[in-house]
């Protein structure tokens, strides 16, 4: 029982700190980045591959690094710092760890290595129009024909589905045969991608008849790999937010301290001064529980990966929203400009928030749950 | 960063539980589970033996009956504790003075105080707040005047809970009448058997007598008696309030009575989704806040607490509140049957939960209230 991190680790934070610090420690060129299709740096994607940090979480076998989820944590801790537009999340850790759980050892080898090069952007396309935090698909169907698969209906909101290289796909299986993954080359869809409220992207993506290809074995249900893949990313999430919300409260206590007003600082003001207290103890809260969670994912265990993820999102939920809403009041009018960073951190954790399930939607799966234990243990 | 408890640590909490669930009595255990008052002899009872065991005071100097553990023992051995629902070692002797004196103390009153601390030989009050001094400690007016080799005091402490049942009493007075507010205090241990002083009870909101007045009338306190420097006192009040705050939130406490109302109240859960709801939000704000202490103790630097330690009184304490709150919203109209008796057809659960409830509002107020938390946060740890 340990909340430290290693030497090798502190490392690890220090160089990606380094890289992204350098390419969005200046918030204007995080405004700049998201101007234009595709909504990220490439020359930064490179980079991350360059540094191994694209492959971390993959075998070795599969072109990846073999490394374990306090390192992924640790990255994601520190995109979210400077709320890095860069799809890692949803690339690397949602679709790439999909394709790692579900994908034949070819599979592997040919999407996680181009994956981990940088040669290659996936995506998951998996929410559909009416649903979403599932998972399993139902609008978007798999037909079989002999060895040929082909998928019809419409995925969106897809995370940077527009630029994306390879989609690995959810589809309802023929004869209610559950959810399958299926990987479909982004150029072979008819794809219209858009701007998302926090400066990143999404598109829809329609299929009709497009032909797929099976990840895995071919018409396996792989409802519970999609689960188990969506709690480890949930738990990274809260990584990434955790590094927003580290960033909000420095520079909200900084411009209280800074800024003038009746001809002295904000700080003077306990009525503020208090509600940046609270912050604080919010953010305490959700840090030891981000760490806790994602040493959970560390240990393995499916059914407790779940439940981890439940509570840590329900935290996250609830801190984010506090952090991003208390920030931006307590700045004022200079929040809610575009130019000014603390609103887009504020965007960034409520997309967060709402990517994998907000907080209401897990207290509804621990509500259900609530008398199956006596008294929760974290060390359990 | 690892979750795991190494095979030495899971030994250790074997032995702990192994130790909570078989040598201390029963009936003071159930005492507890069931959310009763602690008579004085089952406070003493219970101490005692932990103290025989060595587990009365660890964090105490080794050399003075404390334990060399890592931070993970010590949190082990608090949960452990807690889950047997053993009463936790006497807060004004094992989490107060007896720190205060091994740390400030001469070695003449490191021997002649210490052990009977241990093991509630002597029992000890607390003489901090004033009726004109709560959460501006420093303002107290309680003097202490230089008279031969005595000190006399003369004044009036207030909020003195379990005074009595007091053997001695901590106290700061004012040495130096014309020093600064915080630079004329200093500590005296005082005989509650002195002529002079005087304890009356107040009856509290929940018509419990658990804190009371304490009146000094030209009390004589041999010099000896002096803790630390003359005039040193506010040092000491820090230190010891700092203490205090990472022991005040009992969060392993506030979980199992969650655990508790669940069992007991098992028919009301199946049809009720809005208080499952608030259960499970209950307990993840606990899980966080658990987390949270484990991960402040392992921080906390040759004993001095870890800054953050005003999140673990804050909202700890709130949290106690809400679960106490829940409690009695599930009671519902049983609740008002707390003056019933045990003739009654109405759960003890339930009749208890009325004064329970009332009774916690405290939790925010004392240890520094959680408006001084706020400050605390804001000015030491934010820079503000």
């Amino acid at each position: 029982m340990d909340f430290d991190y290693d030497d090798e680790q502190d490392a690890l934070r220090e160089a990606v700190k380094g890289l992204v610090g350098k390419a969005y420690g200046d918030y204007e060129n995080r405004r700049r980045a998201v101007q234009d299709d595709p909504g990220f740096d490439e020359k930064l994607w490179a980079q991350l591959a360059e540094m191994g940090l694209l492959g971390l979480p993959f075998a070795e076998e599969d072109g990846g690094v073999g490394a374990g989820p306090v390192e992924i944590g640790i990255v994601c801790q520190e995109l979210g710092r400077v709320i890095a537009p860069e799809p890692y999340l949803t690339s690397v850790v949602l679709a790439g760890g999909l394709v790692s759980a579900c994908g034949t050892p070819e599979q592997r080898r040919e999407l996680l290595g181009a994956l981990s090069a940088g040669e290659s952007v996936l995506a998951f396309a998996h929410d559909e129009p009416g649903r979403g935090w599932t998972a399993s698909a139902e609008s978007v169907t798999a037909a079989r024909d002999g060895d040929a698969w082909t998928l019809t209906g419409v995925k969106e909101p897809v995370p940077h589905g527009a630029r994306a290289d390879v989609l690995v796909v959810s589809a309802a299986l023929p004869e209610g045969g559950g959810t399958g993954l299926f990987m479909v080359d982004g150029a072979d869809t008819d794809r219209t991608g858009y701007p998302t409220y926090d400066g990143t992207r999404a598109a829809r993506i329609a299929f009709d008849g497009t032909a797929a290809t099976p990840l895995g074995e071919p018409g396996t249900d792989l409802t519970n790999s999609i689960s188990t893949v969506q709690d480890i990313t949930r738990v990274m999430a809260a990584n990434q937010a955790l590094g927003a919300m580290q960033y909000l409260l420095p520079t909200t206590t900084e411009y209280l301290r800074s800024r003038k007003q009746f001809g002295v600082p904000l700080s003077t003001f306990q009525a503020l001064t208090f509600r940046a207290a609270d912050m604080y103890v919010s953010l305490q809260l959700t840090r030891s529980m981000v760490d806790w969670a994602t040493m959970v994912v560390a240990k393995g265990d499916p059914v407790a990966v779940a439940d981890a993820a439940r509570r840590v999102s329900v935290q996250v939920s609830r801190a984010g929203r506090h952090l991003g809403q208390e920030a931006i009041q307590l700045h004022g009018g200079i929040a809610m400009t575009m130019e000014y960073s603390v609103g887009m951190y504020a965007a960034h954790l409520t997309a967060l928030d709402h990517l994998l399930g907000d907080g209401t939607h897990h207290l509804r799966e621990l509500a259900a749950h609530v008398t199956d234990h006596d008294a929760l243990d974290p060390l359990a | 960063m690892q979750l795991e408890l190494t095979e030495d640590e899971r030994a250790f909490r074997d032995e702990m539980r192994e130790f909570f669930t078989t040598k201390v009595p029963q009936e003071i255990r159930d005492t507890v589970a069931a959310g009763r008052e602690l008579t004085k002899d089952q406070l003493v009872e219970s101490q005692r033996t932990l103290n025989a065991a060595g587990l009365a005071v660890p964090r105490w100097p080794v050399e003075w009956g404390g334990q060399d553990w890592t931070e993970i023992q010590f949190h082990i051995w608090h949960e452990e504790m807690e889950r047997a629902f053993v009463p936790t070692p006497l807060a004004f002797n094992a989490g107060m003075i007896g720190p205060v004196i091994a740390h400030f103390g001469t070695e003449e009153q490191k021997k002649e105080f210490l052990p009977k601390t241990a093991n509630i030989d002597i029992f000890w009050s607390q003489g901090f707040s004033e009726p004109d001094a709560g959460s501006d400690l420093a303002g107290l007016r309680t003097t202490a005047v230089k008279d031969g080799d005595d000190w006399v005091v003369n004044g009036q402490k207030t909020w003195t809970t379990l005074g009595q049942y007091g053997d001695w009493i901590f106290t700061l007075v004012r040495t130096d009448p014309d020093a600064k507010k915080q630079a004329g205090i200093s500590m005296l241990l005082i005989d509650m058997e002195s002529e002079g002083l005087e304890v009356r009870p107040i009856q509290l909101i929940d018509g419990g007598h658990e804190v009371n007045e304490v009146w000094f009338e030209d009390v004589r306190v041999p010099a000896e008696n002096l803790v630390g420097e003359l005039n040193g006192g506010w040092s000491i009040a820090k230190f010891l309030l700092g203490n205090e705050r990472v022991g005040v939130a009992p969060s392993g406490i506030t979980k199992r009575v969650i655990a508790r109302v669940k069992g007991l109240a098992e028919d009301r859960f199946a049809d009720d989704p809005l208080l499952r709801a608030r259960i499970a939000e209950l307990e993840n704000e606990l899980l966080a806040l658990e987390l949270t202490t484990m991960r402040v103790a392992a921080n906390s630097v040759e004993g001095k607490p870890d800054p953050a330690s005003s999140v673990l009184k804050l909202k700890g304490s709130v949290l106690q509140q809400q679960v106490s709150e829940l409690v009695l919203d599930l009671a519902g109209p049983a609740g008002l049957a707390s003056g019933a008796g045990d003739e009654s057809d109405l759960s003890e659960w339930a009749r208890l939960a009325g004064p329970t409830y009332l009774n916690l509002r405290k939790a925010s107020i004392y240890g520094g209230s959680n408006e001084v938390q706020r400050q605390i946060i804001a000015r030491n740890i934010l820079g503000l």
